[in-house]
């Protein structure tokens, strides 16, 4: 297998997890599996609205971390996913979550190729701009128009069903049910950003994001990996919006506006960008943090932002940089990663 | 439409066009000479029209508020300059956004502390108040005129500054190539921080000058971020001339938009980004890569 392979090797994209890590990693997936017979029914809500924050947050990633753009319109794609059930529920029945899901990552997917076909021309502050302006272009087209209820946003009134024919495996009603298909779809998506990052491709989008240059002097078609990098990330995203959208039960613009985008990255920035998982571990971490200071102060949102402010600062290798503070240098090999690299004297020069 | 009516939209496409470019244009400097991108500008936009509020309230002149929003926005970006944003200038884009993101959401709960989340409005000056008789039914309000005058007027001093004095030649310089002009010993750094901090006072103004005609809303800034990034797109990255371009044609199109197609207008905005970046990636003034 090519993911072996290249992870023998010591060039791979991907740092070599410690037997600490590996342990961890055992541990957290028993705890998640184990959560819903545990913990009462808003936390499994919690959990599930955190792995899809992480969902969305990790393909993001794929784009940030590995291909080093930095996108501020994910929101949009998550968004959009999320519309496309809402407009194809029937008021009174469950939508087939085997006809809607496709058709509304498809839309998701479209939608990136569409606009990182025009951003990828851009580069740098240039790219940030107008994926953000392209990001908010599809907030109005759901603000300003009367599709799916306008500003008002509108309600989901019930679940998809996974029934084939007269077959119904499961009831997404039921919030256990519907966490255990929302785990097994993150799960799956780790597996596959995992292969995409350690499969050739991967390797050529990471050439490019160290080198864009001298990626493109040894022929490699930069344009088109960083738009099927885009539009698999943004199909990702979508994935997350379609299920987030099932479990709130309604959708509003809000859910494709910048903010939304502009959190996801301060996620991708706090659980490090080198690892897949890595943002997984942030949206646990900002949304648990979140929870956390609403309960405390009136005020959450004026600490979080000092929050943000003192990661800038203090810790730009995210919090793999502060459990290598912690644990010593041994917990992670590449613990002098470069994290936020200065890209932007170096391309001023 | 009869001539009047689309002379009316016209002057009302090019007034908003040009309060466009009083924002944008200090989006732009910064940009094109500090080489940061500043998401947190559209909410010193909002701060600034809720200064003008507040201190038209307690003084009731809004030539005091005028002054004093501008004046406190741009202390503020002194401030904001010498604490956070000069340990940025080499860093990623990534480390910019994100600090800014957080400034934006230090600002807004700032705002909701001081000034609550009330929707505000402004009174303009009394001789500004009346408005021009056209026909018997179609009049023009005398502020929206002066809003006109007094952006050209700004705009004017910001491209006087620029091309002809010396501080317009560090500026310059430093945009040129940053290196270089501070390894000739001109005091870049210093120069540096009143760019800063002018953009920032140009931002809020803009929130100042509009505030009589719109209402100060907690979200007002946010339209107008995006609105100024996508004029700094058209125009190019850096070039105040091209922000200009860029202002106007983004105000006209808006104007005209609502006439025409109400619910697109928005759309027709970023329909016009994406013809001009098919046309020119670097927008239409635009020379480098940045």
């Amino acid at each position: 297998m090519a993911g072996s392979a290249a992870a023998a090797k010591d060039d791979s994209v991907l740092p070599k997890p410690s037997l600490l890590v590996q342990g961890l990693t055992v541990l957290v997936v028993a705890v998640a599996i184990a959560l819903p017979f545990l913990a009462p029914s808003y936390y499994v809500q919690f959990a599930t609205k955190v792995l899809l924050i992480g969902l969305a947050a990790m393909a993001l990633n794929l784009v940030v971390g590995f291909g080093g753009l930095v996108s501020m319109c994910h929101a949009a794609f998550y968004g959009l996913a999320g519309y496309v059930l809402a407009l194809t529920t029937p008021k009174y029945d469950p939508a087939s979550l085997w006809l809607t899901l496709p058709l509304a990552v498809g839309t998701a997917a479209l939608a990136a190729l569409a606009i990182g076909a025009l951003s990828l021309r851009t580069r740098g502050i240039y790219f940030i701009m107008v994926t953000l302006a392209f990001g908010e272009m599809l907030y109005f087209l759901f603000h300003d128009t009367t599709i799916g209820g306008g500003s008002d946003g509108a309600y989901i009134y019930s679940k998809p069903s996974v029934a084939i024919g007269s077959f119904v495996p499961l009831n997404l009603e039921r919030a256990n049910s519907f966490y255990f298909v929302v785990l097994g779809v993150v799960g799956l998506s780790i597996l596959l950003l995992r292969a995409l990052v350690q499969s050739p491709f991967g390797h050529a989008l990471a050439a490019a994001r160290d080198n864009e240059r001298r990626a493109r002097s040894l022929g490699f078609p930069v344009y088109r990996l960083r738009l099927t990098a885009f539009t698999i990330s943004g199909a990702l995203a979508g994935v997350a919006g379609y299920f987030a959208a099932a479990q709130y039960g309604f959708v509003a613009p809000q859910m494709l506006g910048w903010h939304l985008s502009a959190m996801l990255l301060v996620i991708v920035v706090l659980g490090g960008m080198r690892g897949v998982t890595g943002p997984l571990v942030g949206a646990v971490a900002l949304l648990g943090f979140e929870e956390v200071l609403k309960s405390v102060t009136e005020y959450w949102k004026l600490v979080e932002g000092l929050v943000i402010i003192v990661l800038v600062f203090a810790l730009p290798g995210g919090l793999r940089q502060l459990a290598s503070m912690v644990l010593g240098p041994r917990a992670e090999a590449p613990a002098a990663e470069p994290a936020l690299p200065a890209a932007g004297e170096a391309s001023r020069a | 439409m009869d001539l009047l009516t689309f002379g009316v939209q016209l002057l009302n496409g090019v007034q908003y066009g040009l309060v466009l470019f009083l924002v944008a244009s200090g989006l732009t400097l910064v940009f094109g000479i500090l080489g940061v991108i500043n998401l947190a500008h559209g909410a010193f936009y909002m701060l600034g029209a809720y200064l003008a509020y507040w201190i038209a309230k307690y003084t009731g002149s809004f030539w005091i508020a005028l002054v004093g929003g501008v004046g406190i926005s741009f202390l503020a970006g002194m401030l904001l300059e010498n604490i956070f944003v000069r340990r940025l200038y080499g860093r990623d884009h990534l480390a910019q956004v994100l600090l800014s993101f957080g400034l934006i959401l230090v600002i807004d709960e700032i705002r909701q502390i001081a000034f609550g989340k009330d929707v505000h409005s402004v009174a303009p000056p009394a001789f500004l108040q009346g408005s021009i008789q056209l026909t018997d039914v179609l009049s023009y309000p005398v502020y929206r005129l002066a809003i006109c005058v007094f952006c050209l007027i700004v705009a004017a001093a910001i491209f006087y500054v620029i091309r002809q004095t010396r501080i317009g030649m560090i500026v310059r310089a430093g945009a040129e190539n940053r290196q270089m002009t501070r390894a000739l010993g001109i005091p870049f750094d210093k120069v540096n921080r009143y760019v800063f901090a002018v953009g920032i006072a140009l931002a809020a103004l803009g929130g100042i000058v509009i505030a009589p005609i719109s209402t100060v809303f907690p979200g007002m800034g946010d339209h107008m971020l995006i609105l100024s990034f996508v004029v700094v797109v058209l125009g190019g990255i850096g070039s105040v001339a091209g922000a200009a371009v860029g202002a106007l044609m983004i105000g006209l199109t808006d104007t005209f938009g609502k006439v025409f197609f109400p619910t697109f207008s928005s759309f027709s905005i970023y329909l016009l980004m994406a013809l001009v970046l098919l046309w020119r990636p670097n927008g239409i003034l635009g020379q480098r890569e940045v």
